[in-house]
């Protein structure tokens, strides 16, 4: 990716800091570099080379060279994995933001039983996935589950699960039910961080609520939102145990999304070239995806909200 | 997952096993004390001494298939036989246990012969039997029938005719767990082994995956969908579980006329509702299919558990030995006091003293009596058809392929 502007920029900063007393060498880095480097750049690059050879787990592998990646390109069913990641994905960020966004800004308040509502809204993120899974799995049975009772009366159709769109949106609303108190601090946090200042002069201004909120708060709040957006994309695209427990994949291959199909290519069907093929594709997916919101919406050029402040 | 490997990989290099012990890898659930007690007891005469590794369910296969890729693999395993053992075959891996087997009374007839096979691949034997036998049966409610006013089907007409009587009355005529996707797998193996035989199955098992072309599959298919779409299984099944409890739970509330179910479903009942597995629960045989040409007494299902002997081990006798234990009469009274049927050729008549005697017997003679009994395809398949096999029978079940697309599906199967 072009970053010319903060390569430069930290060039500048090198040539600046030559004699500055204050600052750590670089060897203080080293241990940090060694760590990233044993556990995430080396198991990459094997998982890069396993893309290219055949494994079933038992034997060494066997180089095959592009087998896998020809296969990936044909496999009907990696286009449905990687369809269906992307939906989800797409869903959960609509459904995760708002909420998680006015939440946030409201919890950055000062208002009555604020602490006390912002502690029972970031419960669901002190449970296990494990957990959470499993009790809405429950309560969604179509059999004994809350779903029966109360499914007709809203208008859903207890067998949620077992219908293609219900069993893809349970997981998008289990995983947004999950993480929202995340977001939400993240969201809260930024909105503690804009100047009271700006607030106060609007006022002045005669700028009420609503427009306090579109033309102070989400400005403000650009690059909160990038780092949620983010974590949230990514977070989606890699999102699996909720599937593993709830859906098992189903119905049919329906809720098969991308990390669900690598599992079940590496650890059931020991088809551990493939599944490494498919693992590489998701995290070029994922990087890729990163760094363009990163760009697109100026994160990357660290300019700071405060800037003309 | 990549590190698992590269760690199992250069781990322990070349540590290999101690001196005088092996290890032994074991499924690890409640029937875990019953192996403990036979380790223990062997451990008492004997030099080298038996290590039992307890490795939980759920991590077990993937945990096996680590350790045998690396130099601290077990001695000795637990394993269903046919295709979970198969890449340890291909790569000689096990000991291939036919001479020593046939070559030593007590192995040769200790245990029933259709089980000894069903754990082998391609005529050579390498496992000995070691937990209970696991047949699926059809189990149902007896209440239920009895209001009803029928008796347990034992014809394919039989089957049609209580469909009706249970929609009619409001009930879904077979509780069925579609989540998990293994309780269909059961639909498939009995109808394929009753319309075309076990030879249908056995060719594919055998490496012919063209064998699916077999018209025998396609009818199986056909009248899966047309029990799907008679409402057989009700209308939310692809949301029910049975790992949960949803599918039991529907038999024994009564929502449910019958539950075609392994073995332990009779286990899986007596936790859950006791009252209703001790007043309420029957079992039958799988119905015969019009047309078929399956012998009606076949089996299907897990006939057993069975303990493989690692090639690289440096006590094999000790294992051989350790392993003719398990047709001692101690072992299959253990079994049988854990509420197991083993598969010993004299068991018959230890189970007067089982949990419920009636049920034990039932299913040692219905498996006794078994002209074949059929691995579950899951486990005789190797994991490589296996998962994709679960993944389209649940589509066909779901309705999103049709039997034409399963049959092609299958026999495209990489």
């Amino acid at each position: 990716m072009p970053h010319h502007t903060p390569v430069a920029k930290r060039h500048g900063d090198r040539k600046a800091a030559v004699g500055d007393v204050g600052r750590p060498p670089v060897a203080w880095a080293v241990p940090g570099i060694l760590f990233f480097a044993v556990f995430a750049i080396v198991p990459l690059a094997i998982a890069v080379y396993l893309s290219f050879c055949t494994w079933d787990g038992l034997d060494s592998p066997t180089l095959t060279g592009l087998d896998n990646w020809t296969r990936l390109f044909n496999d009907s069913e990696f286009g449905q994995a990687a369809w269906l990641s992307l939906v989800l994905t797409t869903v959960s960020w609509v459904f995760q933001t708002p909420v998680a966004l006015l939440l946030g800004v409201w919890a950055a308040g000062r208002q009555r039983g604020r602490a006390f509502l912002s502690a029972i809204f970031f419960i669901p993120l002190l449970l296990s996935t494990t957990a959470i899974a499993m009790l809405f799995h429950a309560l969604l049975d179509p059999n004994f589950g809350v779903i029966r009772t109360i499914g007709p009366w809203l208008g859903i159709d207890p067998d949620v699960m077992g219908s293609s769109t219900g069993a893809l949106l349970v997981v998008a609303f289990v995983g947004g039910w999950q993480f929202m108190p995340f977001h939400t601090l993240i969201y809260q946090g930024g909105a503690r961080q804009i100047p009271e200042v700006l607030y106060q002069a609007a006022s002045i201004d005669g700028a009420g609520m609503v427009r306090q909120f579109f033309h102070i708060t989400l400005p403000q709040l650009r690059h909160t939102a990038t780092t949620s957006s983010v974590l949230m994309i990514v977070g989606s695209l890699t999102y699996f145990d909720t599937v593993l427990i709830m859906t098992k994949g189903g119905p049919g291959t329906d809720t098969t999304i991308l990390p669900y199909l690598m599992y079940r290519t590496g650890f059931q069907t020991y088809d551990l070239g493939y599944a490494a093929a498919i693992a590489t594709a998701l995290v070029v997916v994922a990087t890729g995806v990163s760094l363009l919101m990163v760009r697109l919406s100026g994160f990357g050029s660290m300019r700071s909200t405060r800037e003309g402040m | 997952m990549v590190m698992a490997g590269v760690l199992a990989g250069c781990g322990s290099g070349g540590g290999g096993s101690d001196s005088g012990t092996i290890t032994a890898y074991v499924y690890g659930d409640d029937a875990v004390k019953v192996q403990q007690a036979a380790v223990d007891t062997f451990n008492k005469t004997s030099k080298v001494k038996v290590k039992l590794v307890s490795v939980p369910g759920t991590d077990y296969v993937n945990k096996l298939r680590s350790a045998m890729g690396s130099p601290s693999a077990p001695d000795v395993f637990f394993n269903w036989g046919g295709g979970s053992i198969k890449p340890y075959v291909d790569s000689d891996d096990l000991v291939d246990l036919t001479s020593t087997i046939k070559n030593d009374a007590t192995l040769k007839d200790g245990f029933l012969p259709a089980v000894m096979t069903a754990g082998g691949l391609e005529g050579k034997i390498y496992g000995v039997p070691m937990r209970g036998m696991q047949p699926v049966m059809l189990f149902y409610n007896k209440a239920l029938f009895a209001e009803h006013e029928i008796e347990p089907p034992k014809t394919w007409e039989d089957l049609q005719a209580a469909i009706k009587t249970f929609k009619t009355a409001g009930i879904t005529p077979f509780a069925l767990g579609g989540s998990d996707k293994w309780p269909e797998l059961m639909w498939m193996e009995y109808l394929l082994d009753r319309i075309g035989g076990p030879e249908v199955f056995r060719k594919i098992q055998d490496g012919d995956t063209q064998g699916w072309g077999d018209p025998a599959v396609l009818e199986t298919a056909r009248t899966v969908e047309e029990l799907v779409d008679d409402g057989a299984f009700g209308k939310n099944f692809n949301s029910v579980d049975y790992g949960n409890g949803g599918a039991p739970t529907l038999l024994n509330k009564g929502k449910a006329a019958m539950h075609l179910m392994g073995s332990w479903e009779y286990s899986t009942q007596l936790g859950k509702a006791p009252e209703f597995a001790k007043k309420d629960l029957g079992w039958t045989a799988f119905p015969t299919v019009a047309g078929g040409v399956g012998d009606p007494a076949n089996v299907v299902g897990n006939p057993t558990n069975y303990w493989s002997v690692n090639a690289r081990t440096k006590h094999k006798d000790t294992a051989v030995a350790f392993l003719k234990t398990m047709a001692s009469q101690t072992y299959a009274q253990a079994l049988v006091d854990n509420g197991d049927v083993p598969t010993t050729s004299g068991a018959a008549s230890m189970l007067s003293g089982s949990p419920n005697p009636q049920f034990a017997s039932d299913q040692y003679e219905m498996v006794q009596k078994a002209p074949n009994f059929t691995l579950s395809w899951d486990q005789a398949l190797e994991a490589q058809y296996a998962t994709p096999l679960l993944t389209e029978i649940s589509k066909l079940f779901a309705g999103k392929t049709t039997p034409e697309q399963f049959v092609a599906a299958m026999k495209a199967a990489r």
